[in-house]
């Protein structure tokens, strides 16, 4: 037999492999955007943490206060905390786009074709639907809910997104997903357990995708 | 001794044919502009590509509109699946059989 259409053939094989991927995967995700919105996050749960503190250094235990005031207070601080949550959600988000839309330019794949239509609904299915959870946990009054409600549902729907990008994603689901039901008992360090999966995971996550596939 | 190269398919001989079909085995429903952007070939070479797998009934054509434009999508068809798989298994073959 001749030996000389192996190459070939191999050839042959990498290229459906390629058109395969290529047509039903988004591969181009960067990792300096799991870097980028890990900082975000961490910056944004170190601006929440400081503003709690103050809150707790200056309300605690004192007394002498009306009523009034520490309802007053109390909204305030409710509504600082949205504040710095949805400045960190577009900060993370506008800066993860841009290093994903540059990688997208540098490969020539175009950043709204039908992968990433597909990637962008079946990611913010999932993360929608546990928003509005989310939302009502915050009507009655549950807010030990609201960290882990958002790493379980963020998990998966990262899980659900691996099948239409980079599959490695569904590890750092995972690792949402754990740290979400770990926070689910260990309900009043939510705080910490939302940095450790939205800063660090994303970080670790990001940093090692880019060792992979970008260096 | 059978020859591994007799399974190869001729009509997949074409890059362009190849690409399309290993697109269309992924996915349910393609454009035509998605096919073109995807294969980065002109409208005209991957028009006779397309319809050459048609008549070999590879592949569905369905025509649509989007509003007045002509929407045409391509599909594969059952012996489109097993001609391609068949390929495939001739191309395994031919790697595993050199030695």
């Amino acid at each position: 037999m001749d030996s000389q259409h192996q190459p070939q053939t191999l050839e042959t094989l990498q290229d459906i492999k390629r058109m395969m991927e290529r047509s039903s995967r988004f591969i181009s995700l960067s990792g300096w955007s799991g870097i980028s919105a890990g900082i975000c996050a961490l910056l944004g749960a170190w601006a929440a943490h400081s503003r709690l503190g103050s809150f707790l250094v200056y309300h605690g235990g004192r007394q002498h206060q009306s009523i009034y005031n520490e309802e007053q207070a109390s909204l305030d601080l409710f509504y600082d905390l949205i504040l710095i949550a949805v400045i960190t959600f577009i900060a993370a988000f506008i800066s993860a786009f841009l290093f994903t839309y540059i990688r997208s330019r540098k490969n020539g794949v175009p950043i709204w074709d039908r992968t990433v239509q597909r990637l962008a609904w079946n990611t913010i299915m999932p993360m929608v639907v546990g928003g509005i959870m989310i939302v009502r946990a915050l009507e009655f009054g549950y807010y030990e809910l609201v960290a882990p409600g958002c790493l379980i549902f963020y998990g998966l729907a990262l899980v659900n997104a691996s099948k239409y990008t980079l599959g490695e994603i569904r590890y750092l689901g995972y690792g949402q997903i754990i740290l979400g039901i770990l926070n689910l008992w260990i309900i009043n360090e939510g705080l910490y357990f939302w940095a450790a999966g939205f800063g660090i995971l994303h970080i670790v996550y990001g940093a090692i995708m880019w060792w992979k596939y970008e260096r | 001794m059978k020859n591994p190269i007799g399974n190869l398919n001729k009509i997949f001989d074409s890059r362009i044919r190849l690409g399309v079909m290993s697109i269309l085995m992924v996915n349910e429903e393609v454009s035509f502009n998605d096919l073109k952007q995807m294969m980065e070939v002109t409208d005209g070479n991957l028009a006779s590509h397309l319809v050459n797998l048609e008549e070999n009934g590879f592949i569905k054509v369905h025509k649509g509109f989007v509003g007045r434009k002509t929407n045409t999508t391509y599909s594969i068809t059952k012996a489109g699946e097993k001609a391609f798989k068949e390929h495939i298994e001739a191309l395994e073959n031919m790697i595993r059989g050199v030695k």
